[in-house]
């Protein structure tokens, strides 16, 4: 009796659960929290001229080929946009500044680095072209007044 | 080489089955079964996808998209993991743990079934980032 209920409440929370992470899954937010912008340096590849789409994949991630080969199509596609693919594993200092949990994470970078818009799970075409129209419109206040501060 | 993403999501639909009768009849021989399978899944190859190969593939259209096989292998070795402990749990008469165990593990495999989502895929960096960091 105990175990049909289990299975009862596990099979309903699989369906809530499954439900939401549909809706949120690859879904691009802007991102809230203030953050130093990023650098090439930062993630050992040139940030392109007008925007960067920075992937963190892993080995054990089922949708990064799928989110690697739609960014690589948006980037060739849009002139001075850059795709980055960072191995998440080996950049876990990058993983951590960045608040990543899942692969994939895609960071939209404006013109100056800045971190406009980020997806976890996999991102759709159409969105990440949303994305990047913002991130490319966007004022660069930062390249225009180089600042001291660290 | 890469694998048909079909064939571990047939082999999830049938993994949420016997976890469900796991629950339903709280036979420890069904998830010694299932523990089985998850070994061979995570350290050979799944039983349930050679079924899928077998007798399903061949009445399909080709994939989509083919997919790298390891993170559905991980999968599996985190699905040995609960299965283990929901064992455990039955050998040593703590129903509680047993039935939390193989409910975990059905979670799993119903959100892998149903929604194409590889739960144990996903808690891999989770578990990475509590680990120390190398740089590079």
């Amino acid at each position: 009796m105990t175990g049909i209920a289990v299975l009862v409440a596990t099979l309903v929370a699989g369906v809530v659960a499954g439900v939401v992470m549909r809706h949120r899954n690859g879904r691009p937010r802007s991102e809230r929290k203030e953050r130093a912008p990023v650098t090439g340096d930062d993630l050992g590849a040139e940030l392109g001229e007008r925007a960067t789409l920075v992937q963190f994949s892993t080995a054990f991630c089922q949708p990064c080929r799928a989110t690697r080969r739609i960014l690589g199509e948006v980037a060739a596609m849009v002139p001075g946009v850059r795709h980055v693919e960072i191995d998440a594993e080996a950049r876990l200092d990058l993983v951590r500044r960045f608040d990543v949990l899942r692969t994939p994470t895609v960071l939209v970078l404006d013109g100056s680095g800045d971190i406009v818009t980020r997806a976890s799970g996999q991102p759709r075409k159409a969105d990440v072209i949303a994305a990047l129209g913002a991130a490319v419109d966007r004022p660069s206040h930062r390249s225009s007044q180089p600042s001291d501060k660290v | 080489m890469h694998i048909d993403p079909r064939g571990p999501r047939f082999g999830a639909a049938i993994t949420t089955l016997l976890l469900a009768a796991v629950l339903v009849t709280g036979s420890p021989w069904l998830l010694a079964v299932q523990t089985i399978v998850f070994s061979l899944g995570a350290f050979h190859s799944s039983p349930y996808v050679a079924v899928y190969r077998r007798y399903v593939r061949p009445r399909l259209g080709p994939p989509r998209e083919l997919e790298d096989p390891r993170p559905p292998r991980f999968a599996q070795g985190v699905g040995l993991v609960f299965a283990t402990v929901g064992l455990i749990g039955f050998a040593a008469g703590i129903t509680p743990l047993a039935l939390g165990a193989t409910a975990v593990a059905l979670l799993a495999a119903f959100l892998n079934a149903a929604f194409g989502f590889c739960l144990g895929c996903e808690m891999y960096l989770m578990i990475r980032r509590l680990q120390p960091g190398r740089t590079q």
